[in-house]
């Protein structure tokens, strides 16, 4: 069976943002960039899933600039068997992306897609369960545990009211959430060989999806900006002025 | 046109995140219709009709929907989606894990987590982890919009909606539910707690958290945690506040032992009073906090469960 690991290129998670002085996005020069956290650990399900002998080859894909290569190399690092880069130039929306994914998976076809369960960037967490809609399959979003068998898999979801444990048929849609694994760090030997790994090219246009954007985005403003307030001294003194304050 | 909400409910009781939802949709639409879907859930189109502004409650009241799994209630609610301008859900793990798919199927954008409506499709969302706010403009299409609650006031409970029953529609079998570990709390809600004491990484163990959940208790308080804590074991996932986890906005967010990285921030800094208690004077979080105590929280939180027995109970 094959994975499919879709990989996002985002600014790192450690730089802080910087929103543009005329309001038209963020400032993404000279930011450091790297794989969507989410995805790294999808990454590492699926190379897991590889190395228990229940995946036979793990592929990284990602939309975007040429500089997304980066990014499926940081997957073929990890252990990612090949790569697939479908470029394109301009911001495109969740829903480009399930499509354009959608047309992937006909050619594949992968046994199970596992992605982040959305991007740090936009924030969106849709793609997954547009892709399993559109594929009509089934999906396990915010997986924090997955167990495959044969012909079904088990996911345990990170609710918002605990755990909740379903089943699925297969093939399957599987987003995670952070405590699904750690992600394994690649090796210098493994860095040098995945320069080898094949990435295939191809364009958006290739998969005869429309890249252009339905929502228009009017600005990007900075959000109100929360200020230092005052120290106290003790526990007394905080009590005393929440009390002030009216809000114990 | 008719918006509809997707209720947020556990088959008993309505969560509030619904009756904010509600006011969301006010702004885009005088006609709300609310779906209940559920098992066994009269009594929750009951709580339902009863939202100011809702105009009808649709209920799909049957086994499928016991658990409100993504493939049958996408199913359900794309067989009623024809004659609405909208369509909103909740931000809760239920509203995304089932609003995206309803977008899918109808080959339209989501928009995701609004946090304002300015006019009936124009619509403000955090991006970066709040960092930035995205204004988003859409029309032409039927909107699918998931709704931060945190954002929004409550509907109040003074309406009268009339009830409709819906027929569910056939299950396309992909899915199945197993089981589930619902976390039962004397605590208010995460997201509908008026006061929220979150614990931190510095709070070292899960039986240091005692400590969180002792002065809590105190104030009636909910608990959250960093995703440091979370994921340290000291609490499970769903006390986790921040970007991938529950987004608060409480009147009162006390921050012990919690460092700030701005993931965690962009699940509170919308809170109205922020108190951070940390042994690192530099620690980001005292950037965003109203009242900043630098201290050892083991020495500081049993001070302040005195002080706040000395001034009898809270108001």
């Amino acid at each position: 069976m094959k994975v499919l690991v879709p990989v996002k290129r985002v600014i790192d998670f450690n730089v802080a943002v910087r929103v543009k002085a005329d309001g038209s996005g963020v400032d993404l020069t000279n930011v450091k960039m790297s794989i969507n956290p989410f995805d790294e650990i999808a990454v590492e399900e699926a190379l897991r899933l590889k190395e228990s002998g229940k995946a036979s080859e793990v592929i990284a894909v990602s939309i975007g600039p040429k500089e997304c290569t980066e990014t499926i190399r940081t997957a073929l690092a990890m252990g990612a068997d090949r790569g697939l880069l479908i470029l394109c130039d301009q911001a495109i929306e969740p829903l480009t992306v399930a499509k354009t994914l959608k047309a992937v998976c006909a050619e594949e076809p992968p046994g199970l897609v596992i992605m982040g369960k959305q991007a740090i960037d936009d924030d969106c967490n849709q793609t997954g369960q547009m892709l399993a809609a559109l594929l009509d399959w089934p999906q396990g979003t915010f997986a924090s545990k997955i167990e495959l068998t044969e012909k079904r898999i088990t996911v345990t979801r990170e609710v918002d009211g605990g755990l909740q444990t379903v089943e699925l048929t297969l093939p399957a849609v599987i987003t995670t959430d952070l405590r699904l694994n750690e992600p394994r760090y690649a090796s210098l030997p493994n860095i040098m060989k995945a320069r080898k790994k094949p990435i295939e090219v191809r364009s958006i246009a290739d998969y005869g999806v429309d890249p252009t954007p339905r929502l228009k985005v009017l600005a990007v403003s900075e959000p109100p900006k929360r200020r230092a307030g005052t120290r106290v001294d003790s526990a007394t003194d905080l009590v005393g002025k929440l009390r002030e304050a009216g809000v114990i | 046109m008719p918006v509809l909400v997707l209720a947020e409910h556990d088959n008993k009781l309505l969560s509030d995140t619904t009756a904010k939802t509600v006011t969301a949709a006010g702004h885009i639409s005088t006609e709300i219709h609310v779906l209940v879907a559920g098992a066994n859930c009269g009594g929750v189109a009951s709580e339902a009709a009863k939202l100011a502004g809702a105009a009808k409650i649709l209920v799909a009241d049957d086994a499928r929907y016991a658990h409100a799994l993504a493939e049958p209630l996408a199913a359900l609610i794309l067989s009623l989606a024809e004659p609405y301008e909208a369509i909103l859900a909740p931000a809760t793990t239920n509203g995304k894990n089932i609003l995206p798919r309803i977008a899918a199927k109808l080959d339209v954008p989501q928009i995701s987590d609004i946090t304002a409506v300015e006019a009936p499709d124009i619509y403000l969302r955090p991006i970066y982890a709040g960092n930035a706010i995205e204004k988003i403009e859409a029309s032409g299409f039927t909107k699918i919009i998931t709704v931060r609650p945190a954002a929004f006031k409550a509907a109040e409970n003074t309406g009268n909606a009339a009830i409709e029953t819906v027929t569910a529609v056939a299950d396309p079998e992909l899915s199945a539910f197993v089981g589930e570990e619902l976390s039962y709390s004397k605590r208010p809600e995460l997201t509908a707690a008026r006061i929220v004491v979150s614990g931190g990484r510095g709070v070292g163990s899960k039986e240091n958290f005692m400590l969180i959940e002792s002065i809590a208790d105190k104030l009636g308080a909910g608990v959250g945690a960093s995703r440091a804590a979370v994921d340290a074991g000291f609490v499970p996932n769903e006390f986790q506040v921040g970007q991938t986890g529950k987004i608060v906005a409480p009147e009162l967010y006390i921050a012990v032992g919690i460092s700030g990285a701005i993931q965690h921030l962009a699940g509170m800094k919308d809170s109205k009073l922020v108190v951070a208690i940390n042994k690192d004077e530099n620690a980001p979080i005292f950037s965003v906090a109203d009242f900043g105590l630098v201290g050892d929280l083991f020495e500081v939180l049993p001070e302040l469960e005195r002080a706040l027995d000395e001034g009898g109970t809270p108001p």
